[in-house]
């Protein structure tokens, strides 16, 4: 038991130490992968607590594709290999008071919900699918549906966002005669120079 | 670490996690040895299968049919040096090909070699270790794989490198969605997600009784699951960056890839993590669509094919044919363009994927509840419906291609300008040059008007070139 405990700490040390990294570097690919440490060190903690299906889920979207994709985007925008002076921003102070302030809200909330929740790991039955499909499909269902939900709206929200053969956009339209004016100037000035 | 505090489940995984270290580590061992000489062999294998392909003899040289011909390679390449290019990011340069590798290796420890046999007098399944989600930690492992691939890309600090890895990020994401899906309808089928027990689910086939006729399935969930199956096959191809889907080492486009900025060693690691996750995958479908280590049907029927060790080579025979089929496909299919490929991932593959996996699912349900009647009349109250569709859409399409037409024919009437928006530009398809003709109808007009001495040459061009005009109404008819 006191093995687990250990493992568990570290773990969690693991995580928050990589979780202040990933805020702290200068290196902006450098971050996306400490978030990949934090990421799979809670997985590691997902599996201390027998939650084997959460923990290697979380390993295959989270670590397998979310980050990864983050990698993607960073890198076909801008991804230097030398640290970059403009990952630091004068509102980082006010970042960290906020993500405090968060952490004060969700540290709450468990404590208050869950401070005398004991998990008796040698009885405790393994997080398979079958089990873990049962307690989101019964108990936890309308938080299911409300995130799925979401997500479909995230969903929506960037194949409308991506889309250009929409007609009738009033923004491009705005941009489009915003622009043009400016270009044919700038044409002008290189002609006449 | 878990296995010490974690009753595993009843059942067939009881039989893990009481190994003896000394087990344990020969298992490991002789996972990694096996894998390394399987490269070998592989290797080798594809070079020759090829070559038959391509009418050559492929190597034959060192060893016994040339077989020794990779050992060799891989040697020289070992002892190449070590390039390392300016401004590279050090850490994660040398990281990559590790990542890519070890990855490849561990993704193998799920997978179930054989029953249970006797080591040394202990007995002890032949698989490393099972999880009660274990085909989630191949999908787990293989995923992290794509790290070593986007990381070497980008490390390098070189703009072909970056391009192979965004390509082959890109890919296998997608891929492993398809992949994913495709293994859902076998979760769903056996009951299972836990490699040993979908293997176990595939002992016997089940009967299912249809308005009073009763069907035996047959055993294999590659045929009882045929949409999967197929799926999976296209999806593995392209998660293993292997051709016809071989796009983030393009050589004609991307020089080689991810992996131009490496040599030596770590080279050798990409080369051989490319190789692992091939016989990953195909120990994966093997495992999950062909029946794992059970021996084939007319083995099967010899009472001893599923005892003992004889069944780690019906599984190194299904691998086998599932490593000639990637040959095959190499030999056989020209690379895909970049955005062919994606189309067939995401519009159909992960599709059809998705509407099979929801049928699995309501076959499942409905039938094991005993509403057979309820499920067939609305399989067919489906196929109506979709036929009825298919219809109208047929009919919807017809007129708008008639319109298309239309209107194709009035943008021809438009009167051909060489200068459209202040550029010299070719005409469209359909469009004339006025006052040019093509050499072959002026060299006959010219021929024409000497055989003639006394019609004039302009009226033997008029000529020709009225033939020009008719062969090319035709033409277009």
């Amino acid at each position: 038991m006191s093995t687990v405990r250990v493992l568990f700490v570290l773990l969690g040390a693991v995580a928050v130490g990589s979780a202040l990294l990933v805020v702290t570097t200068r290196q902006i690919v450098h971050a996306a992968l400490w978030l990949v440490v934090t990421l799979g060190a809670l997985a590691g903690c997902f599996l201390l607590l027998t939650a084997e299906f959460v923990a290697w889920v979380q390993v295959l979207i989270y670590v397998g594709a979310v980050v990864v994709l983050l990698l993607f985007a960073l890198m076909l925008t801008r991804a230097p290999t030398r640290p970059d002076p403009a990952a630091r921003t004068p509102n980082a102070w006010f970042a960290a008071v906020v993500a405090a302030a968060v952490a004060g809200v969700l540290v709450t909330t468990l404590v208050a919900g869950f401070s005398g929740a004991v998990i008796d790991l040698d009885r405790a039955e393994i997080g398979g699918a079958r089990v873990t499909g049962g307690a989101v499909f019964s108990t936890w269902v309308l938080p299911f549906e409300v995130l799925s939900v979401l997500l479909l709206a995230a969903l929506v929200g960037a194949i409308v966002l991506s889309r250009r053969d929409v007609p009738n956009r009033p923004r491009d339209a705005e941009a489009a005669r915003d622009t043009e004016p400016a270009r044919d100037a700038d044409d002008r000035e290189r002609s006449s120079s | 670490m878990t296995a010490a505090v974690m009753p595993l489940a009843a059942g067939e995984l009881a039989a893990f996690g009481k190994d003896p270290w000394w087990i344990i580590l020969i298992k490991a061992v002789a996972i990694t040895v096996f894998l390394l000489v399987f490269t070998i062999f592989n290797v080798w294998f594809e070079r020759r299968v090829v070559a038959r392909m391509q009418h050559r003899v492929g190597p034959n040289v060192h060893g016994k049919f040339g077989l020794l011909q990779s050992l060799a390679d891989g040697i020289k390449l070992s002892l190449k040096e070590t390039i390392k290019p300016k401004g590279v990011d050090t850490i994660l340069y040398v990281l990559a090909p590790i990542i890519s590798a070890a990855m490849a290796f561990v993704a193998f420890s799920v997978i179930p070699l054989g029953p249970e046999v006797s080591i040394f007098g202990h007995r002890t399944p032949l698989q490393l270790t099972d999880l009660p989600v274990g085909v989630l930690f191949v999908l787990a492992a293989a995923s992290l794989g794509i790290y070593g691939i986007v990381l070497g890309g980008w490390s390098s600090g070189s703009t072909y490198p970056l391009l192979g890895g965004l390509r082959s990020s890109a890919q296998m994401i997608s891929y492993e969605v398809a992949m994913g899906l495709a293994l859902v309808a076998v979760f769903l089928y056996s009951g299972s997600m836990s490699t040993s027990e979908i293997v176990g689910a595939q002992a016997g086939g089940s009967a299912v009784d249809i308005f009073g006729v009763t069907l035996q399935l047959p055993s294999w969930y590659g045929v009882v699951l045929l949409p999967s199956f197929l799926i999976y096959m296209i999806a593995m191809v392209g998660e293993t960056n292997r051709a016809p889907f071989d796009l983030p080492e393009a050589e004609g486009e991307l020089v080689a890839g991810f992996m131009t900025e490496y040599s030596s060693m770590k080279y050798l690691l990409f080369f051989l993590a490319e190789y692992v996750n091939m016989v990953t995958v195909s120990a994966l479908a093997t495992t999950m669509f062909l029946g794992g280590w059970r021996a084939p049907w007319p083995i099967s029927l010899w009472a001893g094919a599923n005892e003992g060790w004889w069944p780690l080579l019906w599984f190194l025979g299904k691998v086998l044919v599932f490593l000639f089929v990637f040959i095959w496909l190499r030999g056989t299919l020209p690379r895909m363009r970049y955005d062919q490929f994606m189309r067939l991932g995401w519009k159909i593959l992960i599709p059809v994927a998705l509407v099979w996996t929801v049928f699995v699912a309501t076959a499942r349900a409905t039938l094991s509840a005993g509403y057979q009647r309820q499920f067939f009349f609305g399989i067919g109250a489906v196929v109506i419906v979709v036929l009825l569709l298919s219809f109208v859409y047929d009919a919807v399409a017809a007129r708008r291609e008639k319109a298309e037409e239309v209107e194709r024919e009035e943008a021809d009437q438009v009167e051909f300008d060489p200068f459209a928006g202040g550029y010299p530009v070719p005409p469209m398809p359909g469009q004339k040059v006025p006052g040019l003709e093509p050499a072959a109808v002026a060299v006959a007009a010219a021929s024409a008007g000497a055989g003639s001495a006394d019609s004039s040459g302009g009226a033997g061009a008029e000529g020709a070139g009225q033939q020009a005009d008719s062969g090319e109404e035709r033409g277009r008819g």
